[in-house]
């Protein structure tokens, strides 16, 4: 099925085309918030609360403005950084700071049973260390192209540039 | 407008990023509906970009599903169960026959083009082997040749040429005879090919008084490539006739069916 099709379907309170959606996106939306909270527990009540939050507001999903997908990894990254800034959260005193989305592919043992998680820790072995910064802060922290420059003291187009190339190595690697 | 040049600018990237304005999303957004390269290069953006957040992921997604949807209270009353179950199976049978058929048509396809290498394969061994042995005949022939023409050309042999005789003027032979170890090589090419029911037979003669000795038959006169036979001859052959018989040759040669004779000439 089409995905435009699927996703007005959703937004026509479809609850099979949500479940379609949810099984296409959740455990990368999932991967953006835990790398954000680096905590399962919390990174599945995030999710959840994503996924509520994305059916109750399904009507505000416009395609024109964007990606599906990137409406929803909007979603999930505010609320991701929402957490890390309420009160129960800084109490239980995360380190957050030190890691990169690469040290959960590397750490993480469980990832064996994903596919790809093997062919994906050799690609971050090879990546660059600047495509893992640029990744990182794009697509799972959400920076802005001029944040991402900032952080990195980096031309703002560079920053455009590197990361089509780096992407570009994403998916020789992956698709 | 250069599609090449705005894919590799690298603003799709941003795009799935949600890093645009909304004026720049809205142009990639009509741009991807007018250009399919852009709309094929967006969705290979998401699809990598979704792996690879996908792969740093501990979700155990059906667990989280189940709250979800007890949260907004999905409908989830036991015919409404069966309804999304059934759909599931049905989709999951489809997907499930679709599947074994194009496995099963890629199975017969390999099968069958297998079966075609494999008889490829025999029949050009089939070939090699045909090759081999025409070599391996070639160099025979070429070995029996070389044999002949040292024998003919041994110090020893002599020479006897055989004329037609009678209504047979057109025949003729040769026979090299090698007195030392008593053998002789007729060359028959002169004679026709010996007429069903009737053979070649080979007589040697002493003229005073005509005494003929059979020196056999050749029975395989009419099959033989070069027509040129090796004939034990332990006479004192003074001259050589070939005559036609029926088959099994006869005690005594036919004389009206004398076709070719030579007298050995004397040193």
């Amino acid at each position: 099925m089409q995905l435009e099709t699927l996703i007005s379907q959703f937004q026509n309170k479809d609850e099979k085309a949500f479940e379609k959606l949810y099984h296409m996106y959740s455990d990368s939306i999932h991967g953006v918030i835990y790398n954000i909270v680096r905590d399962i527990d919390i990174a599945d009540e995030v999710m959840q609360d994503v996924f509520i939050k994305a059916w109750n507001n399904a009507n505000t999903y416009n395609p024109r403005k964007g990606r599906f997908f990137t409406w929803i990894l909007n979603i999930a990254r505010n609320a991701a950084i929402d957490k890390t800034r309420s009160k129960t959260f800084k109490n239980s005193s995360k380190n957050l700071n030190a890691e990169f989305f690469v040290d959960i592919l590397q750490s993480t043992d469980d990832l064996d049973n994903k596919t790809d998680a093997i062919g994906l820790r050799n690609f971050v072995e090879k990546l660059a260390k600047t495509c893992i910064e640029i990744i990182e802060l794009l697509y799972f922290k959400g920076y802005t192209q001029k944040e991402a420059s900032e952080t990195l003291d980096m031309p703002i187009g560079t920053i455009k540039t590197r990361n089509r190339n780096c992407i570009k190595t994403l998916r020789e690697m992956l698709l | 407008m250069d599609i090449n040049a705005y894919i590799a600018s690298g603003i799709l990237e941003l795009y799935v990023a949600g890093r645009l304005s909304k004026k720049e999303s809205l142009e990639v957004y009509e741009l991807m509906l007018k250009h399919p390269e852009i709309s094929k290069e967006v969705l290979e953006i998401e699809a990598s970009i979704v792996k690879l957040t996908a792969a740093t992921s501990q979700n155990e997604s059906s667990k989280n599903l189940v709250k979800i949807k007890r949260q907004l209270h999905f409908n989830d009353s036991s015919s409404k169960v069966v309804s999304i179950s059934k759909t599931r199976t049905n989709w999951l049978t489809y997907v499930g026959w679709a599947a074994a058929l194009i496995i099963g048509a890629g199975f017969l396809w390999t099968i069958n083009k297998n079966q075609q290498l494999e008889s490829q394969i025999t029949s050009t061994e089939i070939e090699n082997a045909y090759l081999e042995k025409q070599i391996e005949d070639a160099k025979i022939d070429l070995a029996a040749k070389e044999n002949l023409l040292n024998v003919l050309r041994d110090k020893d042999i002599i020479s006897v040429p055989l004329g037609g005789q009678g209504d047979f003027a057109n025949a003729y032979a040769k026979v090299y005879w090698n007195k030392a170890d008593n053998n002789i090589y007729l060359d028959a090419q002169g004679l026709p090919d010996a007429p069903e029911g009737k053979v070649w037979q080979v007589w040697s003669l002493t003229l005073n008084p005509l005494t003929p000795t059979s020196l056999g038959t050749i029975d395989d006169f009419n099959s033989d490539e070069n027509k040129i036979f090796n004939i034990t001859n332990t006479n004192e052959s003074q001259a050589f006739g070939i005559t036609l018989e029926p088959d099994g040759g006869s005690a005594s040669p036919t004389m009206e069916q004398l076709y070719t004779l030579g007298i050995v000439s004397q040193p």
